[in-house]
């Protein structure tokens, strides 16, 4: 899978819970969920679960702490799919 | 822990204080009840000369046997000398009875899931002729305040 592809899929997963509309319009690598997208820790808890059915990977608390922002979810993403 | 020990550790007091007795509890649900007492503050207004229980005050009831007594069981290793931190999420709830002052209601909960401190259940609550009060889904994050 491209990181293309990757964040495309990623951004569909986002999309329900986001509350910043701008901030998704102009998302990036260095966006982040919480401050940017004012996404509350409830749904931040979704956002992972759904990343793990839509890759079919299980994210650890480690992989959840580092998953704030888009760069950092493609690389706990893609680390999870080489090691599977 | 025991279901004593549950309610000990509940983050509420009078007049919020909605659990009077753990029935059953584990590791996948629990149940509950709470009497509503004839001078609940909120009969006062609520509707005037008109006491009818809130659908907040239901919700209420439902979240702190469902959720948190439900939480305080999951987390009891951390919380054992600890208090228990709550924010509520999000709330589904369809109501299908009222509830009149001095009803005793009986709530029913069973966890969905419990992952990175949120937990979240399908929650029903009856009266005493186990007739449908509400029915929903609570979520809420729960931690072990250190």
């Amino acid at each position: 899978m491209t990181k293309e592809e990757l964040l495309s899929k990623l951004k569909t997963i986002i999309e329900p819970y986001v509350q910043n509309q701008e901030g998704f319009q102009n998302i990036s690598e260095d966006t982040n969920f919480i401050e940017d997208l004012e996404i509350n820790s409830a749904n931040l808890v979704d956002v992972i679960l759904d990343v793990e059915d839509e890759f079919n990977i299980e994210i650890d608390n480690d992989g959840m702490d580092k998953m704030l922002t888009v760069k950092a979810s493609i690389e706990v993403i893609q680390d999870k799919l080489a090691t599977k | 822990m025991t279901k004593e020990q549950i309610i000990e550790k509940l983050p509420y007091e009078a007049p919020f204080l909605f659990v009077d007795e753990i029935e059953e509890v584990d590791e996948n649900g629990v149940k509950g009840s709470y009497t509503l007492k004839p001078d609940e503050y909120f009969y006062q207004g609520h509707f005037k000369d008109h006491p009818i229980t809130p659908g907040v005050i239901l919700t209420e009831i439902m979240a702190q046997i469902g959720l948190v007594c439900l939480g305080i069981f999951t987390l009891k290793e951390q919380i054992d000398k600890n208090t228990i931190g709550v924010a509520m999420s999000s709330t589904v709830i369809n109501f299908y009875k009222a509830v009149l002052p001095g009803e005793k209601v009986l709530v029913k909960s069973e966890k969905e899931y419990f992952r990175f401190n949120k937990l979240k259940c399908k929650v029903e609550m009856f009266n005493e002729e186990q007739k449908l009060i509400a029915k929903g889904e609570i979520a809420g994050m729960i931690v072990g305040n250190s």
